[in-house]
């Protein structure tokens, strides 16, 4: 399968890719690692006119703690994620999530930047980045802004961003001590969850439970009156509407999220 | 657009459309053939190659994207004299192939996986090769080749 034809264009400064965005809108897609834009693009749902590629910006590739929050670049590879000494220590279930994406090619390539801004509601980052209570950092051509998780998933595939805007930094609070949880049932290897939880500490994030990544409040509820993992995990499906397909009901996705919220908890330290 | 990437040593450069996927570079500009295309989806792994020693799905990444950087194909695996990579030489060994589809992609995704992880065991063999699908089904020689090549047990 071939793309439909299109300008390829490689950014050298997201000053450059920022111009580049500015001035062709809608016409205008960026290409991060492409593991999610190339698919669609060769299936013609998406046609951009012209790929302006950020991927080689290194720039916006990196891990580092800054005070009490980590900050991750935008085109830090899930591979890279994986394999960091810094995550490993600060925020360990973000490094467990990205090396279940995809398989070892994809994660080579893809980038968190890229899984954020594309916003399935069946991809993992954001709902570990929505557990963490982080924050997105957009820059565009009025300077940069803020976008807490919770305010940027806002349907499948839908984000706040403007065509002209440009992820650059994710960041979440520190919060050393927590405990980690991270669960997630495929049907095959290297598919993406039929369901997934995300624990972060007393924070609970859903994978594919809905249009966007999901806090499981009725769980977080729970867990703060001192249930047990069992107890809260029982209510995981409130405040849901997962899709209901030929191999996932909703029914069956609901007492999967029970399931793995129960497990994903049990890891987290709650008994 | 002009696309320069070496590819197993040698630059090549052609004019080619901006669509142009790295696979097809690989195959029609480059003449290169041990990468096959299977699924064309990014699921099975046949067009696995190494860019800059990292396996990829050369299927999914534009050769634009790979302009000014090196790519391994199955090709650049073998010794000056034609000898076999061990990797080469284990699938060889184990049988690790049936119809032999995959199995460029196979051992190009088993390079890196090894690259990464020099000792593996059968499990991380099965996580590394999960991008890698081989519709005959004979994962457990496959498995039994990485085992080899990496200098460890073989199963039987």
């Amino acid at each position: 399968m071939i793309p439909a034809r299109f300008t390829y264009q490689r950014a050298s400064s997201v000053d450059e890719a920022l111009a580049a965005v500015a001035e062709h809108g809608d016409d205008a897609k960026l290409l991060a690692g492409g593991q999610s834009l190339l698919p669609l693009m060769k299936l013609r749902f998406a046609a951009p006119e012209l790929i302006v590629d950020i991927g080689p910006l290194d720039e916006l590739r990196y891990v580092r703690l800054d005070g009490d929050e980590l900050a991750v670049g935008a085109m830090t590879r899930h591979h890279d994620l994986q394999h960091d000494a810094v995550l490993a220590e600060h925020a360990p279930v973000l490094a467990q999530v990205a090396a279940s994406v995809g398989d070892p090619q994809i994660r080579h390539r893809g980038t968190i930047g890229g899984s954020l801004v594309h916003a399935d509601p069946a991809a993992d980052l954001p709902a570990a980045v929505l557990a963490l209570d982080g924050t997105l950092i957009a820059r565009g051509p009025s300077g940069e802004r803020r976008i807490p998780a919770a305010e940027f998933f806002q349907g499948p595939f839908e984000t706040p961003l403007a065509p002209e805007e440009l992820l650059t930094e994710i960041r979440v609070p520190v919060q050393d001590g927590l405990g980690w949880g991270f669960e997630k049932f495929t049907r095959r290897a290297l598919d993406w969850a039929i369901v997934g939880v995300v624990v972060a500490g007393r924070s609970v994030a859903l994978v594919n439970m809905g249009g966007t990544p999901l806090r499981a409040s009725a769980v977080e509820a729970a867990l703060a009156r001192g249930a047990s993992a069992a107890e809260a995990a029982s209510v995981a499906a409130e405040g849901t509407s997962p899709a209901d397909e030929p191999h996932a009901t909703v029914e069956y996705r609901e007492h999967l999220a029970r399931v793995l919220t129960e497990r994903a908890l049990v890891s987290a330290g709650v008994s | 657009m002009k696309v320069s990437i070496e590819i197993n040593g040698t630059t090549v450069s052609e004019e080619v459309e901006d669509r142009t996927l790295l696979v097809h570079f690989v195959r029609e500009q480059a003449g290169l053939t041990a990468t096959n295309i299977g699924c064309d989806t990014t699921s099975c792994g046949a067009c696995t190659v190494l860019l800059d020693g990292e396996s990829v799905k050369s299927c999914t990444v534009l050769a634009a994207q790979a302009d000014g950087h090196a790519v391994t194909t199955l090709e650049g695996l073998h010794g000056d004299e034609g000898d076999l990579h061990p990797l080469q030489r284990a699938f060889r060994e184990e049988h690790g192939l049936q119809c032999g589809f995959c199995t460029p992609g196979m051992i190009m995704a088993s390079v890196s996986l090894l690259e990464g992880n020099p000792k593996p065991t059968r499990q991380e063999v099965r996580d590394g090769l999960e991008g890698n699908l081989c519709r005959c089904t004979g994962y457990h020689n496959i498995v039994n080749a990485v085992m080899n090549a990496s200098g460890q047990e073989v199963q039987r």
